[in-house]
């Protein structure tokens, strides 16, 4: 009966996975990774409900009679795109990040604003 | 021909307009597209709205494909007025923004700003303009991608931290949103948002729509910034280009409104969401604290985006109040605020950044004196400021009258009380900047400090005069409002 919803178990575990290394971990690069993890279990949930036990991939033919839903795959390929887009994003402005602060880890970055707020604060 | 493809015509236009935008050569051709396209696409939705205020629902199947298994669009009174108000202020922001970006953007990277700046405006309009509920999820995240990239290019290098801190939280709140979808999915087998009302009466009161219930609202709450999910909007609002700040303030978290709105008053229907379920208690109580923990931060402030940006949160704090309360008033104020709250804070964000633009800094004492010099750009901060207290004759004050109708028709008295205390909060951090700007006198050395250019002023003075007009003659849009909250109870 459990190993029935086995999918859905395993897609919101991989979720919360890449949930808890969002929230844990320091490094903006790790931080991409979890988020990819994250997106990824959506994927997983997608094509778990478009299945069908026992039927055939979605190509007509005449002996068959149960196909499994083509349509939430299809949404997958758009969310793939969409996952590839903001990853691409978020490498980019790692990589800028990088060039500005000479590091990706959320501490040290950290430090690093608040080092300058305090020099120009004294300025004035 | 044309008038029948209209509802498509207005988020293609600013799409092909910012492929079209990479490849021109001249200094400001960028620009002058990126204005034309804002402003098509804004005749586009006049025409619309003109229609849809004579009374008809336009519905355009995409490629001729019908509903349910073809995408649709679909406009009625909501997704209108909240199309009247993108538009509205993306036409208002982009002519301002010209001499803004010229000084805070790059030469050679204006225009991918500007094309960026296209497929951010696209999807929003994309996402009121469908009726197809995985199309809201893909142009709401094109529109959301943009913006990343569009903070990004502010020119303080922690604008790059909060774009990447926008980043993951902004795709978190999505993926929770495509969750909420493919539960929905699995049990009304469809996508079309008005098949999917119909379909969802049968099961609705099983656990995965209830499931579905939840991820949408959370992911709905970190796209719109509602406390405790608000730390992305202030800090990317803070370091963002001046123009992108007074573009999204008054943009992005409303179409997360309306589709909050569209989808536990729509699909769900209020008495779901807000009675079966505790959304409502949740969206008060989140509203109220908010209210008052951002309007204490925003008064504690010293840089004035910032406070700008902790004033949004607590206005948004007014919006899911009223969303929560889920009875006709509440409705009402909360469009009415979502809507003024985006013309009023555009226009000080615009007033912010034109000051920011001519004294080098958004630090209060870079204020002091401001009001003898540029009078008339501190004038459209005055009103606006104003009208997110909710002076009477503003525009604001007709929302809070809403808000406080909703809270004693309900008989929620701690909201009536949070509502008169915040206003009195507001009054307090609008006045900071009042008194620093007239009675303070300027230092000597700052050199001359001249009023704006025109391009700069007129957005901004229309954008603050548009919230007086309808505070003074509010009967078409309460008239108009009353029609949209009637067709969501009336159901």
């Amino acid at each position: 009966m459990t190993l029935d919803a086995l999918n859905y178990w395993v897609s919101f575990i991989l979720m919360m996975i890449g949930f808890f290394g969002i929230v844990s971990s320091g490094n903006l690069l790790k931080k991409l990774i979890c988020l990819t993890i994250f997106q990824v279990s959506a994927l997983l949930f997608y094509i778990s409900v478009g299945y069908v036990k026992g039927a055939a991939a979605p190509i007509i033919k005449d002996v068959i009679i149960d196909y499994v839903n083509p349509l939430p795959h299809v949404l997958m390929l758009t969310a793939i795109v969409v996952g590839v887009a903001s990853m691409a994003v978020g490498l980019a402005i790692t990589v800028r990040i990088k060039e500005e602060y000479g590091t990706i880890e959320e501490d040290e970055i950290a430090e690093l604003d608040f080092k300058k707020h305090k020099r120009e604060s004294k300025k004035k | 021909m044309i008038f029948a493809n209209l509802p498509v015509l207005l988020v293609i236009i600013p799409l092909i307009a910012a492929a079209i935008c990479t490849v021109l050569p001249w200094k400001h051709s960028p620009w002058a597209l990126a204005t034309f396209a804002t402003f098509a696409s804004f005749l586009c939705i006049c025409k619309i709205v003109v229609q849809i205020y004579a009374g008809s629902t336009i519905i355009y199947p995409m490629g001729g494909w019908l509903a349910p298994y073809g995408i649709e669009y679909r406009i009625d009174k909501l997704s209108a007025i909240f199309l009247l108000l993108i538009s509205g202020v993306a036409s208002f922001a982009i002519v301002y923004g010209m001499p803004a970006t010229q000084k805070e953007v790059a030469e050679n990277k204006q225009k991918f700003f500007y094309a960026i700046y296209l497929l951010c405006f696209s999807g929003l309009l994309g996402v009121l303009a469908t009726n197809d509920i995985f199309n809201i999820y893909v142009f709401l995240e094109i529109s959301s991608i943009a913006t990343y990239a569009l903070v990004a290019m502010g020119k303080d290098r922690r604008a790059l931290v909060a774009s990447f801190e926008y980043l993951i939280l902004g795709t978190i709140g999505a993926t929770f949103f495509l969750i909420a979808i493919g539960l929905v999915y699995s049990m009304t087998g469809s996508l079309n948002i008005s098949d999917i009302a119909i379909k969802i009466r049968p099961v609705v009161n099983t656990i995965p729509i209830k499931m579905a219930c939840a991820f949408f609202t959370v992911g709905l709450a970190l796209k719109i910034g509602i406390f405790p999910l608000h730390l992305w909007l202030t800090n990317s609002y803070t370091n963002a280009p001046t123009f992108v700040s007074s573009f999204l303030s008054g943009t992005t978290t409303k179409v997360g409104v309306y589709i909050l709105i569209r989808i536990t008053y729509g699909v769900f229907g209020h008495d779901f969401s807000y009675i079966d379920l505790p959304l409502g208690q949740i969206l008060i109580l989140l509203g109220s604290v908010g209210i008052l923990v951002a309007s204490t931060a925003a008064i504690l402030q010293n840089n004035v985006k910032r406070m700008l940006a902790y004033s949004s949160v607590a206005q948004i704090g007014y919006i899911i109040l009223g969303i929560g309360m889920a009875n006709v008033p509440g409705a009402s104020g909360a469009i009415i605020q979502a809507i003024f709250h985006g013309v009023s804070k555009a226009a000080m964000f615009m007033a912010a950044g034109a000051i920011m633009l001519s004294v080098k800094g958004v630090r209060l004492e870079h204020f002091e004196g401001i009001g003898r010099r540029m009078p008339l750009t501190i004038t459209a901060f005055i009103i606006s400021g104003l009208s997110l207290v909710g002076i009477p004759g503003t525009a604001g004050f007709i929302a809070k009258w809403y808000l406080l109708q909703a809270a004693i028709a309900s008989g929620m008295w701690t909201v009536f009380a949070v509502i008169i205390i915040s206003s009195l909060l507001t009054l307090t951090y609008v006045w900071k900047i009042i008194e620093v700007a007239f009675f303070e006198h300027m230092d000597a050395g700052r050199g001359s400090v001249n009023e704006a250019p025109l391009i700069m002023l007129i957005p901004m003075l229309g954008l603050s005069f548009i919230t007086i007009i309808f505070g003074v003659w509010p009967v078409y849009m309460t008239g108009y409002v009353s029609q949209i909250v009637t067709a969501l109870f009336g159901g």
